[in-house]
């Protein structure tokens, strides 16, 4: 009877042990990363999916308890979750992963943001005052973030720092020479103008020469309307508008309407993990990516 | 380029017929000067461009680590005001209440008024205090009057899923109880609360809650408090007024449904609660008090259920959300006046005074489009069973008092509301209220809610 206790005991030490360190990420790309970086020795958890979009989640139950388990929690910041993680953790009672502990990540902290509002004023819609928060398509974005999450990783789980270190190191050399390819297939993508419905793309395009002639919406957060998109059109035809683009999660119906009117293609591009058949992981999302804009450059 | 262009023409209009030779040479010779200046300046200028065009490029490289200060939640504490205010369209009915049910009084969130009236602004002010408590103060400005609300800490570090929370805070008591007007998808509360609590349950006391480290949703708290608030009263005491237990239990289903249940359950005593009656007087009715000491228990089952396809809300969405109650009383009555003819002079006791009373409300909210929505509610309330000596009762309360009324008072409410954004709200509710026996008010609200500041929560 004892030695069956004492065995019980000793397993149940040695479970958390072996049992793999639960990471929630706010979006699948963290979550992908993630992945990468710890192999088996991370479990993931993502709280969005690419149909959703990450500025507008409620703190619903099944995030509270998710949140609850998790030893590390890995998200963009910079407001775009404002809405919903701060009740998510707050609520959650988990003290790892609060915002100051290690437990808590924020990829954005780790990059260069573009677009800081000079003015921070609603009346320029939803304005982020730590700049435009989609920063996971440029891929250099991408590489800074795994340094600094693979570090993380071994802090929060220091008897795997060592895994984690090598796989960051096999992850970065194989991301570096993804990037070099893909900056060649998208040479020819340099200058294209573009419409984006929200400023979604800001950091790819700004990484390819891509030029934004303009977004859907009229001011971040604000609803397209049908003034604006008479304008648009107008823009689009006067600046030789090639493209517009969206992410899955954008309402196709404004997009559609400009596309038709201006005989220019609507391109859904992945914008995350998951966001198409093939964008299956980080390097399958910048493949899609590229490939689907080069498909539209083609003729 | 042009300037100096139109210097030169400038100065050559501007030149006198008779200027000498040497004057012309030595403005040419200023000209040139000035030329060679400008064309130095501007290629330190294309100079300067080149770099910074090379510079977010650069800085994008994997060095670049320095984590810039947050700008919102930093040091500075996140402020935000709501605006609320409306045009009520209703019945003159000089004291409103709800037949069959012991008035909860308090205070009301405005809308009891006809016309145009402003609500309450909330104004709310909230940070981390440090890495282990967050602080929280929401104030209720009104004429002349400001009303706290709200105003707690709560720890973030006590961890295993636990949360204390101290101060004053919203009950956790049922689902709508913790939301503040503003949140709520109708321009009023449901009658159920207003029957129950006035408007909210408050608590002056602690709550602790517990998160079960499982994957469905499973919290359960308890709150002790002073317990002041409407079903009590403050009765000046040294231990707990109010405690209340709750459990809630919640997950998705699929990509696009989440829910949530929950039950909760409040005890708490008053002692000489109030409520205007009409006493049995020869000469005369009199406006007298009744007065309630007892225990009071209520009972809330609350479930949420909501729907958005692909878990994105953005476009369409639907909420369905109830809420049940059983209130048990059980206690002695008397009533009390001044009048020298009135038979309650001299606050003579009535008997027993036993009661149970039921009712709650169900509701949906459909988004159809982007920035509209519509809302159906429906509130009853039952009569339910109260007991006591009518021969002493009635001996100084008149029967025809709307306690006594046997009555199901119930309500139907539509409702549109229109948001541009996530920080504005223009609402139209239409409202069939037949909460007092023999009237029957149709009610139109045009409402506006405006936040400014801070992001809200998205709350569930």
């Amino acid at each position: 009877m004892l030695r069956r206790i004492v065995l019980l005991m000793g397993l149940a030490a040695a479970l958390p042990a072996a049992a793999a360190l639960n990471v929630f990420a706010c979006e699948p790309e963290w979550a992908a990363l993630a992945k990468e970086l710890g192999g088996d020795k991370v479990s993931t958890y993502s709280a969005t999916h690419a149909l959703q979009d990450p500025h507008r989640i409620e703190a619903r139950p099944s995030l509270i308890a998710r949140a609850r388990g998790a030893q590390l929690v890995v998200c963009t910041g910079a407001d775009l979750e404002a809405g919903w993680l701060p009740p998510v953790l707050r609520e959650s009672g988990n003290a790892a992963v609060q915002p100051g502990r290690p437990g808590y990540f924020e990829a954005a902290q780790f990059v260069a943001r573009i677009e800081i509002p000079t003015k921070l004023d609603r009346a320029e819609g939803d304005v982020h005052a730590a700049g435009n928060p989609h920063i996971q398509l440029a891929p250099r974005n991408l590489l800074a973030v795994a340094g600094a999450l693979a570090q993380r990783l071994g802090e929060v789980d220091a008897a795997n720092a060592g895994h984690y270190a090598e796989r960051h190191k096999v992850f970065a050399d194989k991301w570096r020479t993804a990037i070099a390819r893909w900056e060649k297939e998208a040479a020819a993508l340099r200058g294209l103008r573009v419409i984006a419905q929200h400023k979604s793309f800001s950091y790819l395009f700004h990484w390819l020469g891509l030029v934004e002639a303009g977004t859907l919406e009229p001011k971040p957060g604000i609803e397209p309307g049908s003034a604006h998109l008479a304008q648009l059109l107008a823009q689009a035809k006067a600046q030789q508008v090639r493209l517009i683009v969206r992410t899955p999660y954008d309402s196709p119906r404004p997009g559609e309407w400009l596309a038709e009117r201006a005989g220019i293609p609507l391109v859904t591009l992945p914008f995350t993990v998951g966001g198409s058949e093939k964008a299956q992981d980080l390097f399958g999302l910048f493949d899609d990516t590229i490939a689907k804009l080069r498909e539209q450059r083609a003729p | 380029m042009q300037r100096i262009a139109l210097l030169a023409i400038a100065s050559a209009l501007a030149l006198p017929a008779s200027a000498g030779e040497e004057d012309l040479k030595a403005l040419r010779a200023e000209i040139a000067q000035m030329k060679q200046a400008y064309e130095q300046r501007i290629e330190a200028l294309e100079q300067r461009l080149t770099v910074a065009e090379a510079a977010p490029q650069k800085s994008q490289s994997p060095q670049h680590g320095a984590a810039p200060a947050q700008a919102a939640g930093g040091f500075n504490p996140e402020v935000s005001l709501i605006l609320q205010g409306q045009y009520r369209r209703m019945k003159d009915v000089p004291e409103r209440s709800i037949t069959g049910y012991w008035s909860a009084g308090g205070h009301d969130h405005g809308g009891g008024e006809r016309g145009f009236s402003l609500d309450h602004s909330e104004l709310i002010v909230s940070a981390n205090i440090d890495p282990y408590y967050r602080g929280m103060l929401n104030v209720a400005l009104k004429n002349g009057e400001a009303e706290v609300e709200e105003a707690w800490f709560q720890t973030l570090g006590l961890g295993r899923g636990f949360t204390l929370k101290g101060g004053r805070f919203l009950s956790g008591i049922g689902y709508i109880n913790e939301q503040h007007p503003h949140a709520w998808d109708f321009a009023d509360a449901p009658l159920m609360t207003k029957a129950l609590f006035g408007e909210h349950y408050g608590q002056d006391g602690l709550q602790l809650k517990w998160v079960a480290p499982t994957e469905t949703f499973m919290e359960f708290g308890a709150e002790f408090g002073r317990g002041a608030a409407f079903p009590g009263t403050d009765r000046n005491q040294n231990g707990v007024g109010s405690s209340v237990l709750f459990a809630h239990v919640g997950d998705d289903v699929g990509r696009s449904h989440a829910w949530r249940a929950g039950l909760s359950w409040l005890t708490t005593r008053a002692k000489d609660r109030e409520a205007h009656f009409e006493d049995t007087d020869a000469a005369g009715p009199n406006e007298v008090e009744g007065l309630f000491t007892g225990r009071s228990r209520t009972v809330v089952a609350d479930f949420v259920w909501k729907w958005a396809p692909d878990g994105n809300p953005k476009q369409r969405n639907f909420k369905f959300q109830t809420e049940l109650f059983r209130r048990t009383e059980s206690g002695d009555l008397a009533c009390t006046s001044a009048v020298a003819t009135s038979p309650c002079l001299g606050s003579p006791a009535l008997g027993d005074l036993r009661s149970r009373q039921s009712g709650g409300y169900v509701q949906g909210v459909w988004q159809f489009m982007p920035q509209w929505r519509v809302g159906y509610r429906y509130d009853w309330l039952n009569a339910g069973s109260k007991h006591y000596d009518p021969a002493t009762v009635f001996a100084a309360l008149d029967p025809a008092n709307a306690y006594f009324v046997g009555y199901r008072p119930q309500r139907h409410t539509l409702m549109a509301d229109w948001s541009q954004s996530e920080f504005s709200r223009l609402r139209l509710q239409f409202a069939r209220d037949q909460s007092m026996q023999g009237v029957t008010d149709n009610q139109v609200t045009l409402q506006y809610i405006m936040s400014l500041g801070a992001h809200g929560a998205h709350k569930f």
